[in-house]
């Protein structure tokens, strides 16, 4: 269908109306404005008002510009070109590379069919000891980090783009400052990992409907690899922003806000896309790792709220390291039982005695004296600190489990530990005096 | 004929439609494009227009689009083979969707929900008895259970046998009697028939008081928040505080025939631990798999909003089901939050006014009657049948303050509180034993357990005493009353999930802790005088406990330990 309308009936914020007939709900139309082409797409349908988002904003959009209905819903090329490329949010090259045309796939298809899932039972590797050692990644967990403005987050992801171990690497940024972006081209262009890695990233200066299509083009390129068999791990940042962008068309399009202004069926926008992890049986897997900025530091408020009630678990990356408390990886005893025969104990035994720590700090800070077991605890967390929480950090698990066992030593006597005798046999060092 | 329509307004799942001749109220009608048909229900009409809330995406849809109506209201199909299924919220099963179209929930495909195979049916009734809707006319074996083939529900008045098979097997679609009624209007009825699902079932004589605990096998609830077979609970819990594990080890552990699980907008990846265990899991009660004895409606958070909807609905019918046979049912629906935002956004569709947080007005009296189809019955023969309905709820910000854990507690009768607090403290199973309730009687003597509960208050005031002035501040007998409280919490309130004997605690064990418990609560421990010996004193009885918890059931280890508990308790009454 290639018909062209000409009369364009409302402009309100970035949605439009046209008078048109046959046109399909979801499907792509083309607006030709004097600054160009936009894509937009169909939104509603009233009788012959048709309702159309468009995605570069109306800024500069006339009544009398030319409407043209593709009849196709919003696609992405998937392709192994796609590697090392770096998209906008509606799909156009960000890069100087041509702009991909083949193999178009539709985005925000139909949800995984829970009898064909699997019970995550693989471990992804990231090097760092603080997610490794004490809420390990699982492949197909979809897991936020919760942090608040000003933290290294973009960071963090960079890291863990550059050292996890999987297949491929889609990048999904939602309102990144514009140095942000560049912090992340250029740091996956230095280590190389950028030749794994797909980016679709949208500014917080490119118009507010590409941000909401970001989280959908992402996951639908992932979901192709996963299912020709790679493991791909999804990286987004910033979901805050995605959900602020879904509440300012909502607002637009005048739907009854629910809370604090978010349109009712946040929970269920947020699930479909986290939804997308998954461990397809006898092919790949898409695990997702989402940046929640929680306006305020408040957990309760709607975006990390409803965030929390989808995804398995949640990091806290505050003070610049993730928290031991608070951080859960619900998946963890899915693997860690199988990967060294002290994780489990020395995860739980070095949390145990850090939470003490904690305890003699707060006494310490209150001026009550310190014991010898206070002095013990606090060179502990000390040591903590520097050779495991520094996200800096980067070693495998079995030499953070290792550096684990050299710091009780170096802090303990065996008994104190309370961990299994078994256990302090095989790996207490041998050669360190305390 | 059918009554045709076409589309004349999509907005997201909510599409309108002009029509000619009569519609329904919740009927069910068909939108075609192209060889696809997409399943919608009629939930509002004005003038010639009809609002259908459809159940899949509808990307695609046109203004013009051809609509066919079913003069149908939205049904479940009801007979034997449902036990061991995976539906989604509208009875598709699962699995073998998935053999057909792989990976993907394709939209627009609709399975028969009952699997074609035959039964061994035996007729109990003969030509000429006459019969009610709900009355039985013979039984097939499902499994352990004897699956009743009945009159179905939606029909009125008395029904005369004109003929019935005899014993022998049969197709589950195939016609096993006639019946025939005093206008002489004749249906061949088969072991299959359907009901829609937002019409409770009310073949049965009368409704009774709910007074049988339900065990569930978790002291804090069938002691202290006990709920009765045919009641209702509620368990509201923030994120992460063990809703979900919790409903898990009951729909494992409770004495009932059926447990139905309804995973209402929640997370796939649990639905799929419950579909790969519950097979290799065995039911303690018979020896057989758990699968045998539950039916998983799911309709997870990515799945389309309608249909979760309708799951909750699809659920419920299905126990009425069951509970006509004389059976026990359990319901699980896990999060009736998520249920209650589906309402919310379709209402935000049709452009209602809200009310408090954008929840529609009539969110309270919807919550109300679908708890309400839980109750003991007795049904026409005399037997007694019963559902349970058990919701969890998932406050938004933790905070039970809001709608929809409000309606709910106004209707349930029993509230299991999750709290953030005890959970953080690892504390399983995170339920508030002070601010939770439960107006049914448990399986210990209520009075003793009065006791036990105002220790645990007492002991709550003393702790946030000693907060203010510390440990010296309070008396030798106020540190008592803490002491003893703790003991509660630690030996009896919580159980270790991961110990094989501590998981799941039959009432003979649980009248036998809480007896030797309640011993040691009012023993008046005189020869203790100051706090140092009562912490020891303490930490090596809650030691003992903890330990005889975890003993075999009338094992040598067992009986020391409870000697020894015995003995240390009665060291210090002076």
């Amino acid at each position: 269908m290639q018909k062209v309308y000409t009369k364009i009936e409302s402009i309100v914020g970035s949605v439009i109306t046209v008078k048109a007939s046959g046109v399909q709900n979801n499907t792509l139309a083309l607006i030709n404005t004097r600054f160009g082409t936009s894509y937009a797409s169909v939104i509603k349908l009233d009788r012959d008002i048709v309702t159309l988002q468009v995605f570069s904003g109306t800024s500069g959009v006339s009544t009398g510009d030319e409407v043209r209905f593709t009849g196709v819903p919003m696609r992405v090329s998937y392709t192994p070109d796609l590697l090392g490329r770096i998209f906008t949010g509606s799909g156009t090259p960000r890069d100087n590379g041509p702009e991909l045309k083949e193999n178009l796939i539709p985005i925000g298809g139909p949800s995984v069919n829970p009898a064909k899932r699997i019970v995550a039972k693989r471990m992804i590797r990231t090097g760092i000891p603080m997610i490794d050692v004490f809420n390990t990644l699982v492949v197909s967990q979809k897991l936020p980090i919760f942090s608040v403005s000003g933290e290294p987050y973009n960071q963090l992801l960079a890291r863990i783009a550059m050292q996890a171990e999987v297949d491929v690497i889609v990048l999904g940024g939602m309102g990144l400052k514009y140095d942000d972006y560049l912090y992340f081209k250029n740091t996956l262009e230095e280590s190389g990992a950028l030749s794994k890695t797909i980016m679709f990233v949208h500014t917080s200066s490119d118009p507010t409907v590409e941000c909401t299509l970001v989280p959908d083009l992402s996951l639908a390129v992932a979901e192709r690899f996963a299912l020709d068999g790679k493991d791909v791990l999804v990286l987004l940042t910033d979901m805050t922003n995605f959900a602020d962008s879904l509440k300012e068309v909502a607002i637009t399009m005048e739907q009854v806000p629910s809370n604090r202004g978010y349109p009712g069926d946040l929970y269920s926008s947020l699930a479909s896309r986290y939804e997308k992890a998954v461990d397809f049986e006898g092919s790949g897997s898409v695990t997702i790792l989402a940046v929640t900025t929680m306006p305020a530091d408040d957990v309760t408020h709607p975006v990390p709220d409803n965030t929390g009630y989808i995804t398995e678990g949640q990091f806290y990356l505050k003070n610049g390291h993730i928290e031991p408390f608070g951080s859960l990886s619900r998946l963890k005893q899915n693997v860690n039982s199988s990967t060294r025969d002290d994780h489990r104990a020395i995860m739980d035994a070095m949390i145990k005695l850090y939470s003490q720590y904690k305890e003699s700090l707060e006494k310490k800070s209150m001026g009550f004296s310190m014991s010898e077991w206070d002095n013990k605890l606090l060179k502990y967390g000390k040591l903590f600190e520097e050779r495991l929480m520094d996200l800096s950090v980067n070693i495998p698990l079995e030499e953070a489990l290792d550096t684990g066992w050299e710091i009780l030593s170096e802090c303990f006597e065996k008994n104190e530990t309370a961990l299994k005798t078994d256990l302090i046999n095989k790996y207490w060092p041998k050669e360190l005096k305390k | 004929m059918n009554n045709n329509g076409k589309v004349v307004k999509v907005n997201g799942n909510m599409v309108s439609v002009e029509f000619t001749d009569n519609v329904l109220k919740n009927e069910v009608g068909y939108i075609h494009i192209g060889d696809t048909k997409l399943k919608g229900e009629v939930i509002r009409i004005n003038g010639n227009v009809a609002d259908m809330q459809i159940f899949e995406s509808t990307s695609g849809l046109a203004v013009g689009d051809a609509v066919s109506f079913t003069k149908e209201l939205l049904s479940v199909e009801l007979g034997p083979g449902l036990l061991g299924q995976i539906y989604d919220g509208l009875q598709n099963p699962l699995p073998r969707l998935a053999e057909e179209y792989g990976y993907f929930l394709t939209p627009g495909v609709y399975l028969n929900p009952i699997p074609d195979k035959s039964w061994d049916f035996t007729p109990t009734r003969k030509v000429g008895d006459t019969l009610k809707a709900g009355d039985a006319f013979g039984f097939v074996k499902e499994g352990l259970i004897e699956h009743r083939i009945m009159i179905p529900f939606t029909f009125l008045g008395e029904w005369r046998i004109e003929s019935i098979k005899d014993k022998g097997s049969y197709n589950v679609r195939e016609t096993v009697a006639t019946v025939v009624n005093s206008n002489g209007d004749k249906k061949d009825l088969s072991m299959v028939f359907s009901h829609p699902v937002k019409r409770p079932v009310t073949a049965y004589k009368e409704r009774l008081m709910p007074k049988d605990p339900m065990v569930t096998k978790i002291r804090i609830i069938d002691t202290f928040l006990p709920v009765a077979k045919g009641g209702t609970y509620c368990t509201p819990g923030p994120f992460g505080a063990g809703k979900t594990v919790l409903q898990h080890l009951t729909s494992r552990n409770a004495d009932v025939d059926i447990v139905i699980i309804a995973a209402c907008g929640e997370r796939a990846g649990e639905v799929v631990e419950i579909l790969k265990e519950f097979p290799e899991l065995t039911d303690p009660r018979t020896g057989r798999s758990l699968m045998e004895r539950t039916i998983i409606i799911c309709n997870t958070s990515s799945m389309p909003v309608a249909a979760r909807e309708a799951s909750v609905y699809t659920a419920v019918t299905m126990a009425e089901y069951y509970r006509e046979m004389g059976l026990n049912v359990l319901l699980l629906a896990d999060s009736t939050s998520r249920w209650a935002q589906a309402m919310r956004e379709m209402s935000g569709r049709l452009e209602e006014i809200p009310g408090e947080e954008a929840f529609p007005a009539y969110l309270e009296s919807v919550i109300a009657s679908f708890y309400e189809r839980a109750g003991l019955v007795r049904l026409n023969d005399g037997k007694l049948g019963s559902v349970t309905i058990g919701g969890t709820v998932s406050p938004a910000g933790g905070n039970f303050d809001e709608p929809v854990t409000q309606a709910t507690l106004k209707v349930v009768g029993a509230f299991h509180g999750l709290s953030r607090e005890r959970s953080d403290a690892r504390k399983y199973p995170a339920i508030h034993p002070l601010d939770s309730w439960s107006k049914y009687t448990g399986v210990i003597d209520k009075k003793r357990v009065e006791d036990a509960r105002n220790i645990l208050f007492k002991g709550n005031e003393v702790n946030q005493m000693m907060k203010v002035v510390g440990e010296e501040g309070v008396s030798i007998e106020d540190y008592i009353i803490y002491q003893k409280s703790e003991l509660i919490d630690s030996v009896y309130l919580q159980q270790n999930s991961f110990d094989p004997v501590d998981a799941a605690v039959p009432v003979e064990r649980q009248e036998l802790l809480f007896s030797t418990l309640y011993d040691v609560l009012q023993n008046p421990l005189k020869k203790i005088n100051e706090k140092n010996e009562a912490r020891v004193f303490f930490n090596e009885i809650r030691q003992e406990f903890l330990d005889w918890n975890g003993s075999e059931w009338m094992s040598d280890k067992f009986n020391a330990h409870l000697a020894e508990i015995k003995a240390k308790s009665e060291e210090m009454r002076g």
